[in-house]
């Protein structure tokens, strides 16, 4: 394993062995349709509040990856997860049924306070142990993949990016995508000179959920940074809901969770071949209501990783 | 007739106010809840210079809907009782002017929250 | 990246959509305009009821509130919202709602601390400045009043 100021290659990737997505009944109506392990119905699917809803997406998603990956709660080593209520209580409650060895981690991102939060991606960095989980969510929508040893699975996670915090003073609540941009360009290009790679070498490049205007932003400055995205691109936010159909935000930043478009469809895509190499870009607003209202501005932070289908074994490097 | 009139004034007077809110909502970055607050208190100013009370006559509820008619309504209210009270009006007017619509919101947001559930946006 | 704040900040305002102000604005005017006719039809109705100007504008008032309140318990309100803009909350059907979808999206946490408290949270300010602003309007009256004035 070599560490580059956050960048990261596995010598031994961890293969994906198991991964499940869940979502609410707008998600599920979107161009994913079909896609999803489980639809949960109304917004609180009979629950009380919409927390206890949300610990039951995060434990059914949780439990159907393992359930795909054919493992018991007792096989795993250690859970990190997290979501965006206060103390992370959807993760909490969700999974202290399991018996897991658990990290709670705070990936940040959310939309306007009043309207659905997102749940952010983040890989687990340490991943020591041999079978980490991985589960991840949005207000409306979660996901879990299960991680094994190299080609256990059928899809290995070769390298992975740990994005520094950047801020450039965006602060605009309702413009996540500008304050998240600045990150994402910062890791990729980070990840693309200390791996010397470029756009033309990966079959896809998907951010988590820069939306519209934050993708626009994206794609233009990495044409000015010398690495043109060329094409390559495509944004969770957009792909999550259709822009055109659903009444999704007038700018489409927001709203998504990168999490449910890779549990739904790219790692399918990426285990029947169809796609082979792919930067996965979590995206997330640092954004903190109390923080804002006292003037601050939006931080970003962009964490990435490479996951490959395992019919090529090169190294990263 | 005359109640065709009425209602066409309402309306535009009405309209033009919610514009007013709308170019401040579009070109600035106040949010809806600082606009509010800015109309209120604009209402109130208004009302005490005496330059609302024509507009209410014109337009009827055109002006009184709006929130700057509660502002007008408030500063209507403390200006009849620093009349009749004196001193103790300054603090019984404004209040007791807006009771009834505080009153009633409160009440229908308690029934409200007794009888649906929430959803979502 | 190469760039500074400032130049950032221009590029994302460059690339960020603005409100449809040929949209915005007409439907403001439009609903707006309507909630108010509403309103005055509905002073019209109690005034011919023998009704006091100030009872008519009380009830005026409450009808426009209740309205509201049902209209945001069944989900409907923010959908018209969404259309209307400025159109919507300036009126007092704005003041209603900002009252009534807090209490009621705060359910889960209680009546004391969950639906009562969290009521206010747009609707205070709004009481608090108004009340503000009324005192000093009365400390004027009262200074004209006591100079021989008559406002």
């Amino acid at each position: 394993m070599k560490n580059r100021r956050g960048v990261i290659c596995f010598k031994n990737p961890p293969s994906i062995l198991g991964y499940a997505a869940v979502a609410g009944d707008m998600e599920a109506n979107g161009p994913l349709k079909g896609k999803f392990d489980k639809v949960f119905q109304g917004d609180m699917d009979g629950e009380k509040s919409f927390e206890k809803a949300e610990s039951k997406m995060q434990l059914f998603a949780a439990k159907q990856a393992l359930k795909k990956a054919g493992l018991s709660p007792d096989e795993i080593d250690i859970a990190f997860a997290g979501d965006l209520l206060n103390q992370c209580i959807g993760t909490n409650y969700g999974l202290r049924e399991l018996n897991i060895p658990f990290a709670g981690i705070y990936g940040a991102c959310s939309t306007m306070a009043e309207s659905a939060s997102e749940r952010q991606f983040r890989f687990p960095l340490e991943y020591g142990g041999q079978r980490p989980l991985t589960a991840q969510w949005t207000a409306t929508a979660a996901g879990a993949v299960v991680l094994g040893k190299q080609n256990e699975g059928k899809v290995n996670v070769k390298a992975a990016c740990v994005g520094e915090i950047i801020d450039y003073q965006i602060k605009d609540m309702n413009n996540m995508g500008a304050a998240m941009a600045p990150a994402a360009v910062n890791t990729i290009t980070k990840f693309f000179k200390s791996t010397k790679t470029q756009a033309e070498d990966y079959d896809m490049i998907l951010t988590g959920d820069l939306g519209q205007v934050g993708s626009a932003i994206l794609s233009q400055i990495m044409d000015k940074e010398g690495y043109p995205l060329k094409g390559k691109h495509s944004d969770c936010g957009l792909l999550l809901f259709d822009r055109q159909r659903q009444d999704v935000h007038s700018g489409g930043s927001g709203c998504g969770c990168s999490a449910a478009v890779l549990c739904a469809d790219v790692l399918k895509r990426l285990e029947t071949g169809k796609l082979k190499r792919v930067l996965f870009i979590a995206t997330g607003a640092l954004m903190s209501p109390t923080a804002n209202q006292q003037g601050e501005s939006i931080p970003g932070v962009a964490h990435l990783i490479f996951l490959e289908g395992n019919i090529g074994h090169g190294n990263c490097d | 007739m005359e109640i065709a009139i009425s209602l066409l004034k309402a309306f535009c007077v009405g309209g033009l106010i919610c514009v007013v809110g709308q170019i401040l909502l579009d070109y600035t970055k106040l949010t809806p809840a600082r606009i509010l607050v800015g109309f209120v208190v604009l209402g109130v100013f208004l009302g005490t210079i005496g330059i609302y009370k024509p507009v209410v006559e014109f337009a009827g509820a055109g002006a009184t809907v709006p929130l700057t008619g509660f502002g007008y309504l408030l500063s209507e209210g403390v200006r009849q009782a620093v009349k009749t009270q004196g001193l103790v009006g300054i603090l019984k007017g404004g209040l007791s002017a807006g009771a009834a619509g505080i009153s009633a919101a409160i009440l229908f947001g308690i029934l409200v929250a007794l009888i649906f559930k929430p959803k979502k946006k | 990246m190469n760039m500074s704040y400032k130049e950032y900040g221009q590029l994302v305002k460059k690339m960020s959509p603005g409100s449809p102000i040929y949209k915005t604005f007409p439907l403001a005017f439009l609903i707006g305009g309507t909630i108010c006719s509403v309103g005055e039809a509905l002073r019209l109705w109690l005034s011919s009821m023998n009704m006091s100007k100030e009872e008519c504008g009380i009830w005026v008032s409450v009808i426009l509130i209740f309205i509201t309140a049902v209209l945001t318990g069944f989900g409907v309100f923010h959908k018209i919202a969404k259309f209307g803009g400025a159109g919507t909350f300036v009126p007092i059907t704005g003041f209603a709602n900002a009252v009534v979808s807090p209490a009621l999206e705060f359910q889960t946490e209680g009546f004391i601390l969950g639906v009562s408290s969290k009521m206010f949270i747009i609707a205070g300010p709004v009481i608090v400045y108004g009340t503000i602003a009324a005192m000093a309007s009365g400390i004027i009256c009262y200074i004209i009043n006591c100079l021989g004035g008559n406002i």
